[in-house]
């Protein structure tokens, strides 16, 4: 039981990273009064974006070009977060349509550019991210193996933004506006807030994030671009709803799909979990979102004017 | 008088909205077409070309036609009450799976099996639809969030069960193909477009079309359902029982996506294939959106997008222009419909414009 718990969660925390910083992006976009359907779309975005720059500056940067591919991707996932804020804060379009809309034109574009350059739709990077032992942490029992062998070095990076997120949504002012601007937008704009871009600011973070995210499953575990993040997207907005809109429920709720799914991809090979079929892990995250959701009908942490034009 | 009908209607013309959106979708396509060097008017009449060039392409783009346009009445139906069904992807998975061993497992009289084939697509969209629709009446849970769940666990229980119980003989990633005469193909139709995929889904998406126009605009039921949409604290307030609506549209759209999930994996390609969650779902949304919602519109706006999705075989055979330029117009299209308060803007001003000139020169 030890060995396989061991064996399987640096697999896990890979998995939820990408995860926590979509989810997280997701937090920003919501708590500052825009629904982001199209979290998937724009990892899609940062997936491909950094896939092409590295793909192009591989051979001539070597290791940097790794660097250089998060940036690319992080920007690429802002730049194409704008659609969305446009629509939903300037021309207070459906925002739930808008979000469909940005999943579907970030599958369709991307593997149209990607056909276009590569021909066969799928762009493979030479190099991924060497896993490291932490010194010294990854002795100490039982905490070491589980967290700090095999580790990549975005990892520490997640967690890093996850942490100033923390910070920055709850104990500074800047925080304060931006949540309040999903609570009680007139409210805030009548204490001299500017609303739009407050909300401007939280959709492109939630870009930023999500492209972030993207970046990170190419350059940890996927290693190639293949035009699909697998529903990851959709899987922060549950966690998103499932940590109830908090920076902390968040991480609890990521960490906790992530080990469902890396559970259910090992599950065959692993004895004392193959009496389970897989398909129960798969399918747990989702049941449990809606599970959670029956749960806290009665008091949803939701931001009041989430969805709602301004 | 008629003027000013006509000021007010210019921002809400859904059909001058919906023909903005599409040239500016194809305007998009075009961009992107010569973005890669590519010459889009070649592009674009291979494009049709591929989807219109003879009758058996004709069949398999109304083939096409036929799953999308069932998806878009599921999408348009739950529109009418107010409510985004998101998962008519996985609804159609679920009503495809039942139809699935339906069509391997039980042997009837060809009329006979029909219904029971139709029925079980239906039935399998409909559980799976109503489900977010209780969760939406009883729990107040969001039905796009519901449905978007809903989807992954059709996704991922079509991955898990195909292989275990419907597994072909060669391919581990998709089911043993269905026997003609268990399918929805016909060979008089199939003789008749020239080998073409074109089905009896095809009449079932046209009396589908028929009957939620009739259920929307003829009946009671749908007087309520519309009125939901319109204000549900209004309904509620003039007695209508919104919760009970609420279940009864979703139950509904899932069954018409159910039965757009039929038309697919027993007509059109007639077997299963797992790890997909079918595009159509998601192109229905377009359908809809640029049908505004009305099951003509939703009829013609299918054989659009069926145009689009069966040509760009044809067109990337010929050009240079991947397949997926069609999957991106449809998606530039959603984006435009939902930001069409903008055109409403813009043919507002230039009309203002216009009128203004006018009295000057009066």
């Amino acid at each position: 039981m030890w060995s396989t718990l061991s064996s399987i969660f640096p697999y896990a925390i890979a998995y939820t990273m990408p995860m926590l910083m979509a989810a997280l992006g997701g937090l920003y976009s919501e708590r500052s009064g825009v629904t982001n359907l199209g979290l998937e779309g724009l990892m899609v975005i940062g997936y491909f974006f950094s896939a092409m720059t590295i793909k192009l500056t591989e051979a001539t940067l070597g290791v940097n070009a790794l660097a250089l591919g998060l940036l690319a991707g992080t920007v690429a996932g802002a730049v194409f977060s704008l659609l969305h804020a446009f629509a939903s804060i300037n021309l207070k379009a459906d925002q739930v349509i808008s979000g469909t809309a940005i999943n579907m034109i970030a599958g369709a574009l991307t593997v149209y550019l990607a056909r276009t350059i590569s021909g066969s739709g799928n762009v493979r990077i030479m190099m991924g991210i060497i896993r490291k032992n932490i010194p010294v942490l990854s002795k100490i029992p039982i905490i070491g193996p589980l967290f700090f062998t095999q580790t990549y070095w975005t990892t520490w990076i997640c967690l890093l933004i996850w942490f100033v997120s923390y910070f920055l949504l709850s104990k500074t002012s800047f925080g304060l506006r931006l949540r309040a601007c999903g609570e009680h937008p007139s409210a805030v704009a009548s204490a001299g807030v500017n609303v739009r871009l407050m909300r401007y600011i939280g959709v492109i973070v939630s870009g930023a994030l999500s492209g972030f995210g993207g970046s990170v499953i190419l350059i940890t575990y996927s290693g190639e671009f293949n035009g699909t993040v697998a529903g990851l997207g959709f899987l922060s907005i549950a966690a998103l709803i499932f940590g109830q809109w908090k920076v902390l429920g968040i991480l609890g709720a990521t960490f906790f799909f992530g080990i469902a799914t890396t559970i259910a991809n090992v599950s065959q090979v692993i004895p004392s979990l193959m009496i389970v079929p897989p398909v129960y892990f798969k399918i747990f995250p989702y049941v449990a979102t809606l599970l959670a959701l029956v749960a806290f009908s009665k008091r949803s942490a939701a931001p009041l004017a989430s969805g709602q034009p301004y | 008088m008629s003027k000013i009908r006509r000021k007010e209607s210019l921002g809400s013309n859904t059909f001058l909205m919906a023909v903005s959106a599409v040239i500016l979708g194809l305007v998009a396509g075009a961009i992107l077409m010569a973005m890669i060097g590519s010459n889009p008017f070649s592009g674009f009449s291979y494009l049709f070309r591929g989807g219109l060039m003879n009758i058996e392409r004709i069949g398999n783009t109304m083939a096409t036609a036929t799953t999308l346009m069932l998806v878009g009445l599921s999408v348009a139906f739950a529109f009418k009450t107010g409510l985004f069904n998101i998962g008519a992807s996985g609804q159609m998975l679920v009503g495809g799976l039942c139809a699935t061993i339906v069509a391997h497992k039980v042997f009837l009289p060809r009329p006979l099996f029909l219904v029971v084939l139709i029925g079980s697509g239906l039935l399998g969209g409909a559980i799976w639809g109503v489900i977010p629709g209780i969760l939406k009446a009883r729990f107040n849970v969001h039905e796009v969030v519901a449905t978007i769940m809903m989807n992954w666990i059709a996704y991922w229980s079509v991955y898990y069960f195909v292989p275990a119980y419907l597994k072909g003989p060669s391919l581990e990633t998709e089911s043993a193909s269905i026997a003609i005469t268990q399918s929805l193909r016909a060979p008089w139709l199939t003789k008749l477009f020239h080998g073409s995929y074109m089905n009896l889904g095809f009449f079932i998406a046209i009396v589908c079309v028929i009957l939620v126009k009739f259920i929307l605009d003829k009946t009671t039921l749908g007087f309520g359902l519309k009125a939901v949409g319109f204000n549900r604290h209004c309904a509620e307030y003039a007695g209508i029982r919104v919760n009970r609506n609420v279940v009864i549209s979703m139950m509904i759209a899932g069954a018409l996506a159910g039965l757009a999930g039929l038309t697919f994996y027993t007509g059109y390609s007639r077997n299963m294939q797992i790890g997909v969650l079918p595009s159509q779902g998601f192109d229905g949304i377009a359908v809809a959106l640029l049908g505004a919602s009305n099951p003509i519109g939703v009829f013609f706006s299918s054989l659009f997008f069926g145009i689009l999705q069966s040509g760009k075989g044809f067109m990337n055979a010929m050009t240079s222009v991947p397949p997926e330029i069609a999957d991106t117009i449809i998606a530039t299209i959603i984006y435009f419909t939902a930001t069409s308060v903008l055109f409403g803007r813009i043919w507002e001003s230039i009309f203002k414009r216009r009128r203004k000139s006018a009295k000057e020169e009066q």
